[in-house]
């Protein structure tokens, strides 16, 4: 299947694959746990049952979702040694003291409260079931703080002298923590989690709208999904915008790709809207351009003169088109996203958020376009910060282990198989969840379509998996 | 001087890390081990119900190993994984398997079944291959130049398929006494019962592995037959047989809690012996403890944090233990 292909390129396929899959989970979780704190909050605040409704209907998919993540987050953290063990031993004395606090901080933090979140109610009563709740969404922030160092650092080295074998030796923790481009990409990140679980909050209660335009817990959701878009979308493409100022000055060879500017423009540099990068004869094909506008984006100044990748050795460029392609649909979806929380806030502001189909269809459809965003803007940063492990220090194909080609094709065709099926029957049963009518909180309804069982027990004389496909979305 | 003992100290947090992590995680793989010698639904709910909550805790310590390595022992963890690398695959596609198991299996009635094998198999084939790895480690990993430089199937040998079945069988016989401690009624019966064979297997096992082990390296035979080391050669022997009495006693007296401890303490021993081996290498015959330690900066910063979370943690991981303490109740098992 991957005959002819260098252990190099298959490593990098693998870790792409298994990353890609991880940061769908976490991107999700991050943002449907600190909405389950809020629920929580405000059902113990206002005991409005519609909250706990919600809690207990969002409890579910959120255990499914944070499974998949836990068992896709530790392929990821043995993934280093195995295929990019000389990375490893090179940066492994920066970036795994950084990774050892993710894991005591927040891994351990969310793993111990998220049995008593999820089943700990009656047990522990409502003040220690809230603060296990918040406990658990402050777990996926602060995992997200250390990750997104990590990644941070690898993209803007900081705070580290290198000793005679070539390994990177901390110096000052500060600096590696607090790397020129770190608080850039948290905010970008979490600003993007928050988003993404909006735009699925947003879709199920619009789901449920065009269903029945009465039902009040999908009413709440939908109203809280909308102004959480109306008001951090807005945020989001602000913080896009500096991580990109950011990314021009510590990683210029990045923003190059993303623009598709082959040419350097001394006189001010034209922004590509569309066309299809032509690495090989370093030229834009079919380019819809505006002129002086890239220019004025990231220098605030029509006439800036802005490099190209003629600047640029051609080993060190990054594979243009992914780059280019993956930025414009990064950017595209945001301006959606800003588009919808517009809608909403038009349709509240007229009073008919309740009554709006053309609106819920568009959520509906708006639903998956915070993953598809936060891939591709993941792809945009780290296909361009290629072909670097350490930005500028460290070469990837000086970074991978001695492994052979046919092993690393081996478990790349055994992650494929077992991830595709795995994963898929996830998001199958999460969405058929979703289809489902919302039910009343009573006693019953805790268990009324199996139990939440991540970190939880469950009565063995109610057993019945759903198998219920009429309300699937 | 200061680097060496800080490379200890952390040698010591590592190996604490994985012991935790084998004797938590070890019998609740055990529990998927055993998952296929009962029929029962109902008494499938309540071996999967007494492990639900916590099995998330305890794989979070197989996470810190490898994190902890990484951090602080780069070196040993950039030889051991591409030496590794089949068997470390492998117990990673396991744990995914058996990892979503505990909630696919509640999402579906027509699939139920192909959870529970996936439970089962996905436990089976990550002891295994923890207990390959752990021998091919024991065994030696062959490195040059700062790189592992053996082949890709150095680590399938005998020992090595001797050391994954005894592990294997040891996880079960951890599952079965957990089981026998968390369960009541006539499934209570049944795990007790399946721990007697289960136990008696681990014992002949880790004899052999035992017996076996001071020939795999000259080391290892001067470690445990010659003066002033071979003291150890009495003492974990005569603790190892103390722990199988009180195993087969409390089994005999039909008691809850002592089978279960003697059965841990079993496994104690077992990594104690394995890191009497090992000292003063993390890697056998290959990179000593303080050859494989990053720099102290990265040391510090990481005890530091580490000496602050760990009591933490486990006091923590204690309160969430407490919270679903007690049987599992077949009837009422919302908790």
């Amino acid at each position: 299947m991957f005959d002819g292909y260098s252990a190099e390129i298959l490593a990098r396929v693998q870790f792409a694959f298994t990353i890609s899959f991880h940061i769908i989970f976490p991107a999700f979780s991050i943002g449907l746990a600190s909405f389950l704190a809020v629920l929580n909050a405000r059902w113990l605040w206002t005991r409005d049952r519609t909250f706990l409704i919600l809690f207990n209907y969002w409890v579910k998919i959120f255990a499914i979702a944070f499974g998949m993540g836990v068992v896709s987050g530790i392929v990821m953290s043995y993934q280093f040694g195995t295929n990019w063990s000389v990375f490893s031993d090179k940066a492994g004395p920066v970036i795994g003291p950084l990774m050892a606090y993710e894991v005591l901080t927040a891994f351990f933090l969310e793993a111990g409260f998220l049995g008593i979140m999820l089943f700990g109610r009656e047990r522990v009563g409502d003040a220690l079931h809230m603060m296990a709740t918040g406990m658990v969404a402050f777990g996926t922030l602060i995992s997200a703080t250390w990750i997104l160092s990590v990644n941070s650092w690898m993209q803007t080295p900081a705070g580290f002298s290198m000793n005679e074998l070539g390994q990177f030796i901390p110096e000052d923790w500060w600096q590696i923590v607090f790397n020129p481009s770190f608080p850039y990409r948290l905010t970008h990140m979490v600003l993007a989690a928050f988003l993404t679980t909006a735009l699925v909050v947003g879709a199920v209660g619009a789901l449920h709208l065009l269903r029945d335009r009465s039902d009040a817990p999908a009413r709440r959701m939908f109203s809280m999904a909308m102004w959480m878009l109306a008001l951090v979308t807005p945020l989001q493409i602000l913080a896009g915008d500096s991580h990109g100022l950011n990314t021009l000055e510590h990683q210029p060879v990045k923003v190059m790709a993303m623009e598709g500017h082959f040419e350097s423009h001394p006189h001010g540099a034209p922004l590509i809207l569309f066309g299809i990068p032509n690495q090989a004869e370093k030229r834009v094909d079919y380019a819809v351009e505006i002129p002086k506008l890239s220019s004025l984006i990231l220098k605030h100044d029509l006439n800036a003169p802005l490099a190209g990748l003629d600047t640029v050795p051609d080993e060190d460029e990054p594979p243009v088109a992914i780059v280019f392609f993956s930025f414009r649909v990064m950017v595209g979806l945001g301006f959606a996203m800003l588009g919808l929380g517009l809608w909403g806030l038009i349709a509240w502001a007229r009073g008919r958020l309740f009554d709006a189909p053309w609106l819920y269809r568009a959520s509906v459809a708006m639903g998956p376009m915070g993953f598809v965003a936060v891939l591709a803007g993941w792809i945009t940063t780290e296909v361009g910060r290629q072909p670097f492990t350490v930005y500028g220090l460290l070469r990837t194909s000086d970074s991978l282990s001695p492994v052979a080609a046919p092993a690393v094709a081996a478990s790349l065709i055994a992650f494929i198989i077992v991830y595709f099926f795995v994963f898929g029957a996830g998001t199958y049963y999460i969405l058929r969840l979703m289809g489902k009518p919302i039910k009343p909180a009573s006693d019953a309804s805790i268990t009324d379509e199996g139990p939440t069982r991540t970190a939880g027990t469950t009565p063995s004389v109610q057993m019945q998996g759903d198998h219920d496909d009429k309300a699937r979305t | 001087m200061l680097g060496f003992e800080l490379s200890f100290i952390w040698a010591g947090i590592i190996a604490f890390s994985v012991l935790v992590y084998v004797i938590l995680d070890g019998f609740d793989l055990g529990v998927g081990l055993l998952f296929p010698l009962t029929k029962d639904e109902k008494e499938r709910n309540v071996m999967m119900n007494s492990v639900a909550p916590i099995w998330d805790g305890n794989e979070t310590w197989l996470v810190l190993g490898g994190g902890g390595l990484f951090a602080v022992f780069p070196l040993a963890y950039a030889v051991v994984m591409p030496a590794l690398y089949m068997p470390i695959i492998l117990m990673l596609l396991g744990l995914v398997f058996r990892g979503v198991a505990f909630e696919y299996r509640w999402r579906t009635k027509r699939w139920k079944g192909t959870w529970d094998i996936a439970f089962f198999g996905g436990s089976l084939t990550a002891s295994l291959c923890q207990g390959i790895a752990l021998g091919a480690l024991v065994q030696g990993i062959e490195v040059e130049n700062r790189a592992y430089a053996g082949g890709w199937w150095d680590w399938l040998t005998p020992f090595t398929f001797l050391t994954g079945v005894a592990v294997t069988v040891g996880y079960a016989m951890l599952g079965a006494t957990w089981l026998n401690l968390k369960l009541e009624g006539r499934i209570q019966t049944h795990m007790r019962r399946l721990a007697w064979p289960f136990a008696i297997a681990t014992v002949i096992f880790m004899a052999a592995v035992s017996l076996w082990t001071p020939f795999l390296r000259y080391v290892y035979f001067e470690r445990w037959f010659t003066w002033p080391s071979m003291g150890f050669s009495f003492v974990v022997p005569v603790l190892v047989g103390l722990c199988i009495l009180g195993l087969f006693r409390g089994l005999q007296q039909q008691r809850d809690l002592q089978p279960f401890l003697c059965a841990l303490s079993l496994f104690v021993l077992g990594f104690i012996g394995i890191g009497i081996s090992f000292y003063p290498y993390i890697v056998p015959g290959a990179l000593t403890i303080v050859d494989a330690a990053a720099p102290d900066s990265s040391l510090w910063f990481t005890l530091v944090g580490t000496l602050v979370l760990v009591p933490m943690i486990l006091a923590y991981t204690a309160y969430a233990y407490w919270v679903f303490r007690g049987k599992i109740d077949p009837e009422d098992g919302y908790h």
